[in-house]
């Protein structure tokens, strides 16, 4: 193989194209700046849904959004920041080489993310029961019912969409996990933790906005 | 491939075998692959075409019934967008030449760019099997309610397809994003990179910001298809114009992915044949920025008569005209660059020469469609039509087949014969005109698109546009030829057959697996032909 | 090789503030404010996802260039939400 990156010593995480870490180090972190760009765009359509509907159809969201249990749903935010805290000290505990820290802040985001998915298991059994899935036999005693349907389509969607990313990030955690278990993270080299992080944080967010505008909208009626 | 004539070791002769080639990180490797895709989805497309086209020949639907008539023309819109034109110049020679014409080894990502191959394929044998299994009716725009309840062709299997495809095309702009970020070489700043570089540049950038709204999308069609859950129905609530908004939100910036790499090409190939570094280099290099942003600001223009408001289309019909500025610039500017310069018309140059006049009547006659008076009462007509295949095949296949022609003898080491490549151009060129010219007309006088019958008095254009395809196949069906037999008999390359400024003639042609023994420094700007012949 | 390093101690900070205003946005909504429900609700949430993202995810020190990525993303989001409301919010207006 071609090498001409003599100058370097020897780096076992440096990829053959890159001149250095800095540069590889730096091409990642863009990489999944823009994955997350594209991210950011692709739950848009669906908010941009949300939203019209939403003002189209301001007393019919209320009351299938009051349906939702906001307690689970206030737990769950709390749950999910917690593990947005846990993959922040996961990547301090990787930059400052502490590698027993970072398998137990990596474990702990995942059992966090567990839970959440648990969590929201529950509240999609709810629904289950109460007829509330569009296409799985769907009632709804209230005004205009078919439009409660469009609520709920766009209710699951957003949250399947954010489960599903949810379920890719423990994948990705659990790869993360055996890594720092075999060491292959150091205080120089730790990339792939933090490009982790960043996708987890951006879940996070996605949730952020969720929780308002599936569950609190109209809560006070 | 005859190993006597290359002795040294490169990219083709590196390793043998199917796996070498099915699990290769070289970026170059991977636009090979991709360009055997795209070819085969070519093929395909074009055999919809000529179909259509034979169709259209009689006025009554004689042929083909008129199911398998809206199949016909919505399997050639998904074939020739999804599979051919979007990966078209970026898969193939922007995944074989970014990295080389910055001085890279190789993309940021490689086993990403593989993996997006295999995401293209995935997608791809969905949408084939979508094909094979009685195909698709919806027309290529899948609009719903029709897609979403009245269809019962394949929508989902395609749907899904599509769906998959998007994700390749993200990872390979995002790829080439990183790459042009992080790896250009000592010296090659943003002001030297060659055209082609900012055209590549500005088109991942709508690969990656517009893709994923159409995946999501039809991902909400996909789930309306399947447990009716209702985001766009009526019968709910929703509202069928919010997906032509979302639908075309990707679909209207998806025009420029295909046609900025071709604006690329043009520019590098404009230059070289030339012998002039392009006039107003900066501009040029800003404008395929501005016609990546101004691009998605317009989509509305294709919904005029859909039932949006009149205000939103007044705003969409002044945005629309912004466009045109930019796409100006670049056709002045290039023009201005053939002023004074030793001109010399091989295969290349003729491609280029094409695009440059069927995009500007492609562009002009898109200023009709943007004004709102006009263009209620030509939508839907064959005009639109005639409209944007100028810009698709007049454009961007020009561009395509321009670009490959000028890098073939650096992809394979091999020269083609170029009084066939001049005979193909002029061939493609004129058959172009005659199938497409004519449906202006027919657009103009009211001929509705997507109807497999029509009254005789459009017959005479129609026969003159069923017979302009034939010379047009005639006109790509050469080429095929000449390049494949190029591999085994054309005459060697050598490094620089045209004389042409850049990184990727500097390197041996084809060139060695890692691009280049020792990282280039950069000293001049891009397209400095004047300075060399001082 | 430039690796940001952020105190665990602003960690805790961005955590206590997050868990708060989750807290006063549930608060919140059982308040019949009108109109100000959803700007407030609206509000905590952008306010709590620029917390996540200036300090969990490190924008705040990082280059320019992710700086103009994020803003883009931002930004086209923004496209497609204005230009989209361009067509409904005129829907009514009357002809002239």
């Amino acid at each position: 193989m071609h090498d001409d990156k003599t100058a370097s010593p020897y780096e076992p995480a440096l990829k053959h194209h890159f001149d250095d870490l800095g540069q590889q180090h730096e091409a990642a972190m863009l990489g999944m700046w823009l994955f997350l760009g594209t991210e950011l765009l692709f739950f848009g359509g669906l908010f941009t849904a949300y939203m019209l509907y939403r003002v189209w159809y301001p007393e019919t969201f209320g009351a299938a959004s009051r349906t939702l249990d906001i307690t689970l749903g206030a737990v769950n935010t709390m749950v999910l920041i917690t593990s947005s805290l846990t993959m922040a000290l996961a990547v301090h505990a990787a930059a400052t080489d502490e590698r027993r820290k970072l398998m137990a802040f990596l474990a702990a985001t995942m059992v966090l993310g567990a839970v959440f998915l648990g969590i929201k298991g529950i509240e999609y059994h709810h629904k289950f029961v109460e007829h509330h899935i569009p296409g799985f036999g769907f009632q709804f005693e209230g005004p205009a019912p078919e439009r409660a349907n469009l609520f709920f389509s766009l209710y699951f969607a957003m949250t399947g969409l954010h489960a599903l990313h949810m379920i890719i990030g423990l994948g990705i955690m659990t790869v993360m996990l055996i890594m720092a278990w075999r060491g292959r993270f150091s205080a120089r080299w730790h990339t792939p933790i933090e490009i982790s992080g960043l996708y987890w944080h951006f879940v996070d967010i996605v949730w952020i906005f969720l929780f308002p505008l599936l569950y609190l909208v109209d809560r006070h009626r | 491939m005859d190993t006597l004539a290359f002795p040294r070791t490169h990219y083709l002769n590196a390793e043998y075998g199917l796996k070498s080639w099915l699990l290769t990180t070289d970026h170059k490797r991977i636009g090979l692959l991709f360009l055997g895709a795209i070819s085969l989805f070519f093929i395909l497309g074009g055999i919809f075409a000529g179909l259509i086209r034979l169709e259209l020949l009689t006025p009554p639907g004689d042929l083909v019934s008129d199911d398998t008539y809206n199949k016909l023309f919505t399997m050639h819109g998904i074939v020739m967008v999804f599979m051919f034109l979007i990966p078209s110049i970026p898969a193939v020679m922007g995944n074989f030449f970014v990295p080389i014409m910055i001085g890279a080894r190789d993309l940021a990502f490689p086993r990403l760019n593989l993996l997006s191959w295999y995401i293209f394929m995935t997608g791809g044998l969905f949408t084939l099997y979508a094909i094979v299994t009685g195909g698709v009716d919806t027309g290529w725009t899948f609009y719903t309610p029709f897609s979403t309840l009245s269809s019962h062709s394949n929508v989902m299997t395609a749907a899904i397809g599509i769906f998959i495809i998007g994700f390749s095309s993200i990872l390979t702009g995002l790829n080439f994003i990183v790459t042009i970020h992080t790896m250009r070489a000592p010296g090659m700043t943003w002001f030297r990179m060659p055209l082609f570089l900012w055209a590549m540049y500005a088109t991942s950038l709508i690969n990656v910001l517009a893709t994923p709204v159409l995946a999501i999308t039809i991902f909400a069609v996909a789930l309306e298809r399947a447990l009716h859950m209702g985001i766009f129905d009526p019968a709910y609530g929703g509202d069928p114009v919010l997906f032509q908004h979302l639908f075309w939100f990707y679909s209207h910036p998806a025009v420029y992915i295909m046609i900025l790499p071709a604006m690329g090409v043009v520019s590098e190939v404009i230059a070289a044949f030339s012998r002039k570094s392009i006039f107003g280099y900066k501009f040029v290099a800003f404008s395929s920025l501005a016609i990546a942003v101004f691009g998605f600001l317009v989509w509305g223009h294709h919904m005029f008569v859909a039932g949006m408001s009149v205000y939103g289309a007044m705003i969409f019909s002044v945005l629309s005209f912004l466009v045109a500025v930019p796409s100006a610039v670049k056709v002045f500017n290039w023009t201005a660059t053939l002023y004074k310069g030793s001109i010399s018309y091989q295969t290349p140059m003729l491609y280029a020469l094409g695009f440059i006049g069927l995009f500007t009547i492609g562009g002009l006659t898109g200023l009709f469609l943007a004004s709102l008076g006009v263009d209620v009462h030509v939508t839907d007509t064959y005009f639109v039509v005639a409209h944007f295949h100028y810009i698709m095949v007049g454009g961007a296949i020009m561009g395509y087949l321009g670009g490959l022609h000028y890098w073939w003898p650096k992809m394979t080491g091999r020269m083609y014969p170029d009084m066939w490549g001049r005979v193909a151009a002029v061939v493609t060129f004129l058959g172009f005109n005659l199938t497409f010219f004519p449906q202006f007309v027919l657009g103009y006088m009211g001929m509705p698109r997507r109807y497999h019958a029509y009254p005789p008095e459009f017959q005479a254009l129609n026969v003159l546009s069923t017979a302009g395809a034939s010379i047009m196949g005639i006109g790509y069906l050469i080429p095929a030829i000449y390049l494949l037999w190029s591999l085994k008999y054309g005459a060697i390359a050598g490094n620089n057959p045209w004389g042409a400024k850049g990184l990727e003639w500097e390197i041996p042609s084809p060139p060695p697996t890692f691009n280049f023994d020792k990282t280039p420094v950069v000293t001049e700007p891009a397209y400095a032909y004047e300075t060399r012949e001082k | 090789m430039e690796h940001v390093i952020v105190p665990r101690s602003t960690y805790y900070t961005i955590f206590a503030v997050l868990v708060v205003m989750t807290g006063v946005t549930t608060g919140v909504a059982f308040f019949d404010l009108g109109l100000a429900n959803p700007v407030i609700a609206l509000s905590i949430a952008v306010f709590k996802a620029s917390l996540v993202v200036l300090f969990f995810m490190h924008l705040k020190y990082r280059s320019r260039l992710t700086w103009v990525v994020a803003g883009a993303a931002v930004f086209w989001l923004g496209i497609l939400l204005v230009l989209i409301l361009s067509d409904y919010t005129t829907r009514g207006w009357a002809w002239f």
